[in-house]
């Protein structure tokens, strides 16, 4: 760990004023963070502490959505009745992520903002061009059991590990910012990750200093929500692939369906082809082959993570048979 | 005592305190915080170490930039093989000499050690060192560098083959054949508390605490490596957070500190990090087997063959014993046992969890399994079936043997005749599910070990010798022992274990710990039965020690009023002429329940069982304690526990407890362990035997045999992950 200097934001302005300075760092929560700055992944000068802004209040919004405060922690927004009861594909999430500890203390922002697991992002001592950009993906023809199939690139091959995340794309969150001049956006969770390409060390659209000061989830849509998690051991572990699904269907017709997929690809994966192929359609082997070609359309793998296609297929087919049984 | 006759009736067999399930000793020590571990002992002046790994697998270091470090903030010495002392040499469990040179044999072998005022600048300073390195085309999967494994020669353990008759005949003409190579991964211990030590010297003598489970040989190999005499080193070690062989031997954190302790002049800790212990210190090397099985037709083994490969550094004659088992489990007038070790360049392989039996077990076990499907026959019947009547290779008897009694007992509880021997027939929801068994062995070593016990006019007993507790429960067998040969209650007993300048003791590994320093503190106590008794004027055969007191007739002392200020006997256990006429091993036979998710391939366990026998059971929880502790290690190798080599690098990928997976609670549904009643008065005055390791021995071929059973799919590579099951699923489409 680099010896940094650390400070403590008593308003967001000030938070955001801090955070645009070349080497600062925001921290809330701290449990990725802290650990990659021992490992000295993240080499941070300034560490800007948002703890204490009054960023912690789940409340619902005019349209009857809801506004998540980004200091919410991990537990209370699982806990929280509203969400529990409207939004159960983000509680069901949020529980089969971490443990109970870390979810004690990461907070919604953190969550969203987590670093890929990428062995190889995790060793200095190897090249990564998320970390050392130009140094080479180890990855590639490496040891990729965790890597993405889809929406990667030559450069990088990792997921993002968050569960939270693949939720909040299923129920089309909007993540609402900051900057230091004080000017707010709401940017749509789609357009909130962006895919490696040439430049795998940016992961946002969020530009210096600006600061998220909330999720905010539209009211939910019709339909039976689910979050499967498929994983090696039976907590603790990340996804290698995980299902977020919102579907309406009525004795055996699907009327519309929201999916979103993690451990496939660098960020959580909407398929808006694949929830094309469910609207109006049979809930039927057929129709969920085709979806599922649909979702794994352009997927490719690299040896150690192959088996994620047909787990993809498998998972989705058993998600979609047990939401549509009559 | 020497170990050369039966032990015949002795105190212990009347009812007492030993066996009771009494809680930990030292349990209030340890929740309450009480309990030092070496990294936790407060010294004044104490600067720490931070170890620089190499970062390749193997080469030269080209250039080694520290000056940077030496200006960091803090920082008071930065070690290399530039200012290193020259230390003794030997393999891994004589000597543990460190940054000796220039040259690179493992990946993550310490370069520098970097000494400041504080952790944190003793780790930023570490990133400051600057080495370069010319790498050089090392050998690192052991799969690839098969053809030059050779015949391994250790001095201290079995010799590597065995044939009995003629295997390959009889293999060739048996009517019924199976021949199948598991393999086994590369494995961590995976130890909760990290190697860990504080060293300080006074003048020419130097103390160091530190996690070590062998303090004894721990002390020796200190010497040799630093060319002190051995009475110079003092080990203390009172507590120890987990060692599953992982603290066998001297570690680098121990030479390192010690080391720079006596460049500086002052006390010096370290603790490896989480992400260093899997390179820095030893690991288990991963296994390639064959086992190969011939029967009759009613099932009688005809030929039992298995060959092993294991890997590990040219210099190191240490091998995976994976096929030592096969050697005494069952009967078989054609044998033949191989072990191969191939040289590679990554860091020692050596003793994890049950070397040998726990990963060979993974292989005979489902063979068995296997062959008995093939003949048509119930696994355990078949077991029964190849009963040996005496060790098929030694031919010599057991000292007990009670394998058949646990599988029936087993069976009884566990409900084996629901198991539809068909796989895949049993369905809960869409989970598949299924039922398997194996048979559990251990070998019952005994090592030389010596004890101290004192009662003081108080009426307080003290217990010393140089013997650990790695988390086992050995405080508390020794003061259940001490407490009931002395006919005081264990309050009055204070163990005082972790310190070479108490007696030699065995230490903590090989299921050894119990019997060997328990053994050693019954004699102590039998010493000081018979000084008592003299000084009561009793006749030491008859006399009867309880409540503080001896008596004999109508005649009975307080023990207080005789010891005067004390009074103290010495006690020693070595093996002798038992441990080469008698076959000594502990069995069991394990249970397991898993469901296989016929979508997802996910495999959880649902319920284990295992019944076992090991002589007397000294304390039923804390027994109770390690075989489940042992159980889990079993659903860890089976499912989840493998070190990913990266041949490009020669290094362990999956370097820290996120990827390197063992079961957490979750994964440990309803468990249960029994001891049959069992003594064994060949093994040693408790006639009791190991259990330490018993309980992962075989755990997980059971569980590999129920995911077999619940789905049909055999996976002979370990561990058995859902990305190996999907494609023998039903077809999803």
């Amino acid at each position: 760990m680099k010896a940094f200097t650390y400070q403590r934001a008593d308003s967001t302005a000030q938070a955001a004023a801090a955070a645009v300075k070349p080497g600062a760092k925001i921290i809330a929560g701290g449990t990725n963070l802290l650990d990659l700055m021992k490992l000295q992944v993240e080499t941070p000068s300034n560490l800007v502490d948002i703890n204490r802004l009054p960023l912690d209040k789940i409340e619902e919004t005019p349209d009857g959505g809801l506004r998540i405060g980004t200091l919410v922690r991990n537990s209370d927004l699982a806990a929280d009745p509203h969400v529990r009861q409207r939004y159960g594909v983000l509680s069901r999430a949020l529980l089969a992520g971490a443990s109970a500890q870390l979810r004690n203390k990461a907070t919604t922002s953190g969550n969203l903002l987590q670093r890929t697991r990428c062995y190889y992002f995790y060793d200095v001592t190897k090249p990564c061009n998320k970390r050392s950009p130009g140094s080479g993906c180890a990855a590639l023809a490496g040891f990729n059991r965790i890597h993405a199939v889809l929406g990667t690139s030559e450069h990088c091959i990792a997921t993002h590990p968050s569960d939270m995340a693949v939720a909040m794309q299923a129920l089309d969150a909007k993540v609402e910012t900051v900057n230091r001049q004080g000017e707010t956006k709401a940017i749509p969770i789609a357009e909130f990750y962006r895919l490696p390409g040439n430049t795998p060390e940016i992961e946002t659209s969020l530009k210096p200093g600006e600061i998220i000061t909330a999720v905010t989830l539209p009211p939910p849509p019709p339909g039976v929500q689910l979050y499967r998690k498929v994983r090696d051991r039976a907590s603790y572990a990340f996804a290698l692939v995980s299902v977020a699904a919102i579907v309406d269907s009525n004795r055996g017709r699907i009327r519309s369906a929201r999916l979103a997929f993690g451990g496939l690809a660098p960020k959580p994966w909407r398929s808006a082809q694949a929830e094309q192929r469910l609207a109006n359609a049979p809930s039927t082997t057929t129709t969920f082959n085709s979806t599922a070609a649909a979702v794994l359309e352009g997927a490719r793998g690299f040896g150690g993570n192959d088996f994620k296609m047909p787990l993809t297929r498998r998972t989705l087919h058993s998600v979609l048979a047990e939401m549509t049984r009559t | 005592m020497e170990m050369n006759s039966p032990v015949g009736a002795n105190v212990l067999d009347t009812p007492g305190i030993v066996g009771k399930p009494i809680d930990r000793v030292d349990g209030p020590l340890k929740v309450t915080g009480g309990a030092r571990y070496a990294y936790e002992v407060q010294e004044n002046n104490v600067l720490y170490g931070f170890v620089v790994e190499a970062s390749i697998g193997k080469g030269r270091i080209k250039s080694i930039e520290t000056r940077a470090a030496e200006k960091a903030p803090g920082v008071a010495l930065v070690l290399t093989h530039r200012n290193a002392p020259a230390q003794g040499t030997g393999n891994h469990r004589e000597a543990h000499p460190v940054l000796t040179g220039p040259q690179v044999t493992g990946y993550g072998q310490p370069v520098a050690f970097v000494v400041a005022n504080s952790f944190e600048e003793a780790r930023a300073a570490a990133y400051l060192v600057n080495v370069k390195y010319d790498r050089s085309n090392g050998k690192y999967a052991l799969r690839a560098n098969l053809n030059e494994a050779r015949v391994p020669k250790p001095s201290d353990a079995p010799a590597a083959d065995s044939a009995v008759g003629d295997f390959a005949i009889a293999f060739a003409s048996a009517p019924v054949q199976l021949d199948v190579t598991y393999t086994t991964p590369l494995q961590s211990h995976a130890m909760m508390e990290p190697h860990a030590t504080l060293a300080m010297w006074d003048g020419d003598k130097l103390m160091l605490h530190t996690a070590n489970q062998m303090l004894n040989q721990g002390q020796q190999v200190i010497a040799t490596t630093l060319k002190i005499p051995v009475e110079n080193v003092r080990l203390i070690s009172p507590f120890i957070g987990g060692g599953f062989g992982g603290k066998l031997w001297v570690n680098a954190d121990a030479i390192l500190a010690a080391i720079a302790s006596r460049q500086l002049k002052r006390p010096v800790k370290i603790a490896l990090t989480r992400q260093q212990i899997f390179h820095v210190t030893t690991h288990r090397s991963d296994t390639i087997q064959r086992v190969r099985l011939g029967t009759d037709r009613e099932g009688h083994i005809l030929a039992i063959g298995h060959d092993v490969f294991s890997g590990n550094l040219p210099s190191e004659q240490t091998y995976e014993g994976a096929a030592l088992q096969t050697r005494t489990l069952y009967a078989g007038p054609n044998r033949l046992t191989r072990h191969r070790l191939a040289p590679l360049d990554i860091p020692v392989a050596s003793s994890m969890r049950a070397p040998g039996e726990s990963v060979g077990l993974m292989a005979l076990e489902c063979a068995m399994d296997e062959i008995a499907e093939k003949l048509n026959l119930d696994p355990i019947e078949l077991r029964v079936l190849n009963e040996p009547s005496e060790d098929p290779e030694k031919h010599i008897p057991y000292s007990s043997r009670h394998l058949i009694p646990c599988m029936q007992e087993g069976a009884r509880r566990f409900g084996w005749d629901k198991r539809n021997p068909k796989p895949g027939q049993v369905r809960d929801g869409r989970w598949l599910v299924g039922i398997g068994m194996a048979a559990a062995t251990r070998g019952n070593p005994l090592l030389l070990s010596k004890a101290n016990v004192r009662l003081g006019p108080d009426g307080t007993c003290t217990v010393r010798m140089a013997m650990t507790d790695i988390g086992t429960g050995t405080y508390t067998i020794l003061a259940q022992i001490a407490a009931e040969m002395l006919g005081l209650p264990t309050e009055r007993i204070q163990v005082e274990l972790g310190d070479t300048s108490f007696p030699q003791a065995a230490g903590s590994g090989g299921s050894w710990g119990a019997g060997s320093s328990g053994s050693a503190l019954f004699e102590a106590c039998n010493a000081l039965r018979e000084k008592l008794a003299r000084t009561a004027g009793m006749d030491p055969a008859t006399a009867r020690f309880a409540n503080g007191s001896i008596a004999s007739g109508d005649q009975s002392r307080k023990l207080t009023d005789l010891v005067g200020v004390g009074m103290d006997a010495d006690g020693e256990i070595r093996p002798g002429r038992n441990n080469k006429d008698f076959s000594q091993q502990s069995y069991g036979a394990h249970f397991a329940e898993v469901g296989v998710d016929e979508d997802t391939g996910e495999v959880r366990v649902r319920r284990m069982l295992g019944v076992f026998t090991a002589g007397r059971v000294l304390n039923a929880k804390t027994a109770r304690s390690q075989a489940i502790g042992g159980m889990v290690f079993g659903v860890g190798a089976a499912l989840h526990e493998e070190m990913t080599l990266d041949p490009r690098f020669g290094y362990f990928v999956n370097h820290d407890l996120a990827e390197y997976h063992v079961p957490v609670h979750a994964d440990i549904p309803d468990i249960d362990a029994v001891f049959l009643a069992e003594l064994d008065d060949q093994s040693n005055p408790l006639k009791s035997k190991g259990i330490g390791e018993l309980g992962i021995c075989g755990a997980g071929a059971s569980i590999a045999n129920a995911i077999y059973n619940a789905c049909g799919a055999r996976i002979r590579d370990y561990p058995v992950t859902l990305a190996k099951l999907l494609s023998r699923l039903p077809v999803r489409a």
